[in-house]
């Protein structure tokens, strides 16, 4: 099936190029800070975690949402996002190799990563996250290559795959979960010493993943023969508007913890973020953002007649995105570590290399995106063209 | 032959990839290693007591093998003595015992680790001892 | 019986994995050193749990707690960073009161114990979270005296500790911390680090293998007092016995071994 991803046209070939430069790019800024340490980056003793951490992040939610079309499909029977499902598993492998990449790259002694498997700690949820991610990367390429490969043949994909879709379903939150636990059992960081912390990543997951997949099968739809149907994605619509109330309504309720307590230690880091503490107010302007792309993603997503409007539906999905982006991918990170346990103030903010190489590990993931969905539409095109004679392009 | 000139430059460019560290190293690296053991502080030393911590042979095959166990026996258990085979002890440390006798770092463990084409990180942390040039 | 390409290519490549992987495992069990070989130095140092109980109203001056710094640093090789204070390293220094107790805070507190310089180093806690994090047991207490040790060989940089110290002891080496050692003033004894790893106070454990008190406890001139919490009879527990002390940060559970008499 990897043939597909060979024959292209050429718009294809220059997304892949393009691709491939901001890889080449980012991987030469690697080299110089694998040379000279990361002290390249803007992190420091105090903001020990930035943007790569950042970025794991989120995508480990944007993975985790894979979920969010794979159950209704499998567990309930809902046949819409039969043609969707494909696509946010491949996107959580995408999303998943990205994570492990961040990782990689943040690591001071990346050549000894393979000590977090020769010596196995089970007390570290850094283990388990090791654990779970890698579960879950195999999972979902099984998973996604033989029910793709069945199709192919068209015939029913084989009866052992069925278990695996149910363990599959069952993983995906718990990657989220071991994610939220590296950061909600750390004492002394009062930002995220808090148990809600782990639902606030689920709900923000399965909003800005799904927004992710909306945009993505727009896309698809536009640029392909193949449409994964205009009532799967009302669906995923309804989806990300509930989940993107939620996780609103979770950030009030931590609002209201901090500043009702009035306890200094929950305040700060909040104080931090959205109005400046003692003069160091870097990150306010890109939280104020984050929080006017929710205020408008919800507007647009709230109204049916609104969401019904693709175009418009496009829009909100990507203000969705970009709001968690920076929500969950900078500012939780950053506020974890600010102020210090000291109660001083290191601000952080990216450098260009840090840049260049997040960059470079986001386009590896598109890269990686992008053939897995050109073999998926290659085959869908093939398949469902051929079994009813003609172009595919109405929706259900 | 189909596609002759695509398979003969091909082939060409096999054999000059596959050639070229060869052709590159020249007669530098075919030198056979020979690791001096003639530093002053070996030579402070009466002649019968200028043993190794273990035999030569065993040095040569193990010394990594050992110097991982001691460092795990150092760092992690926070024993430092070590008797070898023949009773005598040692401080288990390759900065303050092993490179104690063999201060001479460029012509000892280089020699075998340039041949080798392996560079260990052991002397990023562990100070290497001032080398005299002599 | 035929084969075709695929499934050879399968069974070549399991073959592979297992013969490699079983090979590996084998010689990773294998023990070079027996056991019976290695010993404990008979002059060392033993305890249940060390602890250092720091006498504020011992350091009058500058001069008294630096030199206890100064120690540390030049005994163990820390790099001296000025030229990005976002990459320093330190394993001993000074914090005013409100920094070092925060929670603690009353500007109605008397000045000069709101500028006492309280020296900050590793609490070598009882229930380290540090430790707790750590995936690859890199930093871990010592089953034998209650040390939170590093193990620089096996850091991988992640800097979870980092994350979970909430007493802001540890450091990363952002960068390669040799050309910031004074060569002339290294101790030539102990190694450096290399760039990549965290680094913290490991309360001299060379020193105390080797029967020698911490380098601070040594420079402090008796401002710095040391011993085992669990032996009744050390010099800690007499002088917890008849100071009020304060700990950093106690509700967190951590149970820090690191005492402060104001």
């Amino acid at each position: 099936m990897l043939e597909k991803a060979i024959y292209g046209g050429r718009r294809y070939w220059v997304w892949i190029f393009f691709l491939l430069g901001l890889i080449s790019v980012g991987f030469l800024a690697y080299l110089y800070q694998f040379k000279n340490g990361l002290g390249v980056t803007g992190m420091s003793r105090d903001v020990s975690w930035g943007l790569y951490i950042g970025q794991f992040t989120f995508l480990v939610g944007v993975a985790a949402s894979g979920v969010m079309v794979v159950l209704p499909y499998y567990l309930h029977d809902y046949k819409k996002f039969g043609r969707l499902t494909i696509l946010g598993e491949f996107l959580a492998i995408a999303a998943v190799i990205m994570c492990m990449l961040f990782i990689f790259v943040d690591l001071g002694q990346p050549l000894r990563v393979l000590n977090v498997i020769l010596h196995p700690t089970p007390n570290s949820v850094m283990f388990y996250d090791m654990l779970v991610l890698s579960g879950y990367l195999f999972l979902n390429l099984l998973i996604g290559w033989t029910v793709l490969g069945a199709e192919r043949k068209e015939v029913a994909p084989p009866k052992w795959v069925k278990p695996l879709i149910i363990l599959s379903i069952c993983w995906a939150p718990s990657i989220h979960t071991v994610t939220a636990f590296l950061y909600a059992g750390i004492p002394g960081r009062h930002f995220w010493l808090t148990a809600i912390l782990a639902a606030r990543f689920l709900a923000s997951a399965f909003a800005g993943g799904p927004a992710l997949l909306i945009i993505l099968a727009l896309i698809v739809r536009k640029y392909t023969k193949f449409d994964p149907g205009k009532e799967a994605i009302q669906s995923l619509g309804k989806i990300v508007t509930y989940c993107m109330l939620i996780n609103v309504f979770f950030l009030g309720l931590e609002l209201f913890t901090a500043f009702y307590s009035q306890i200094p230690g929950h305040m700060h880091s909040f104080v931090y973020l959205y109005a400046g503490l003692h003069g160091h107010n870097q990150l306010v302007p890109i939280m104020w953002v984050s929080s006017i792309l929710a205020v408008i993603a919800i507007g647009l997503l709230v109204f049916p007649q609104i969401r019904k409007n693709e175009s418009l539906l496009a829009v909100a999905c990507l203000a969705t995105f970009f709001s968690l982006w920076i929500d969950k991918g900078f500012g939780l990170v950053i506020g974890g570590f600010v102020p210090n346990p000291f109660e001083r103030i290191t601000e952080y903010w990216p450098t260009l290399p840090e840049a260049l190489i997040t960059l470079a590990v986001w386009a590896i993931g598109f890269l990686v995106l992008t053939i897995l969905y050109k073999i998926a539409i290659s085959i869908k095109e093939e398949v469902v063209f051929d079994k009813y004679g003609e172009k595919q392009i109405k929706a259900e | 032959m189909y596609n002759a000139g695509k398979i003969i430059i091909g082939i060409i460019i096999f054999v000059a990839l596959v050639t070229f560290p060869f052709i590159f190293a020249g007669g530098k690296a075919t030198a056979k290693p020979d690791p001096k053991i003639d530093t002053p502080e070996i030579f402070k030393m009466p002649e019968n007591e200028r043993k190794c911590v273990e035999s030569k042979a065993f040095m040569k095959k193990e010394h990594m093998q050992l110097l991982n166990d001691w460092r795990d026996r150092v760092v992690r258990d926070g024993n430092t003595i070590y008797t070898n085979a023949e009773g005598k002890t040692f401080n288990m440390s390759l900065q303050n015992t092993c490179m104690r006798c063999h201060s001479n770092k460029k012509k000892f463990c280089d020699e075998c680790h340039n041949y080798a084409a392996v560079t260990p990180y052991c002397w990023d942390c562990h100070i290497a001892p001032k080398e005299k040039e002599s | 019986m035929s084969i075709n390409r695929r499934k050879f290519l399968k069974m070549a490549g399991i073959s592979t994995i297992l013969g490699i992987g079983g090979v590996s495992a084998v010689q990773g069990v294998k023990n070079h050193v027996e056991a019976s070989q290695v010993s404990r130095n008979p002059a060392a140092l033993t305890a249940k749990r060390w602890a250092m109980v720091v006498d504020m109203s011992k350091f009058k001056s500058e001069e008294d707690y630096q030199k206890c710094i100064n120690a540390c640093h030049l005994a163990h090789n820390v790099p001296h960073i000025t030229d990005n204070p976002k990459h320093e390293v330190k394993w001993m220094w000074t914090e005013t009161y409100e920094h070092a107790f925060p929670g603690n805070e009353d500007q109605y507190r008397a000045e000069r114990f709101q500028e006492m310089p309280f020296l900050m180093l590793c609490n070598h806690c009882e229930n380290p979270p540090c430790v707790r994090v750590c995936p690859t047991q890199a930093t871990f207490k010592r089953k034998s005296d209650g040390i939170v040790m590093m193990d620089m060989h096996r850091c991988i940089g992640c800097r979870f500790c980092m994350a979970g110290c909430p007493y802001g002891a540890r450091s990363f080496n952002y960068k390669n911390p040799r050309p910031y050692i004074n060569e002339s003033k290294e101790n030539r004894e102990f190694p450096t680090r290399m760039k990549g790893v965290v680094e913290k106070c490991t309360l001299c454990y060379e020193r105390l293998a080797k029967g020698l008190q911490p380098a601070c406890v040594e420079a402090s001139n008796g401002a710095l007092i040391f011993g085992d919490l669990e032996d009744p009879n050390s010099a800690v527990r007499k002088v917890l016995s008849e100071r009020f002390t304060i700990r950093r940060k106690p509700e967190l559970g951590t149970g820090p071994s690191v005492y402060y008499i104001i």
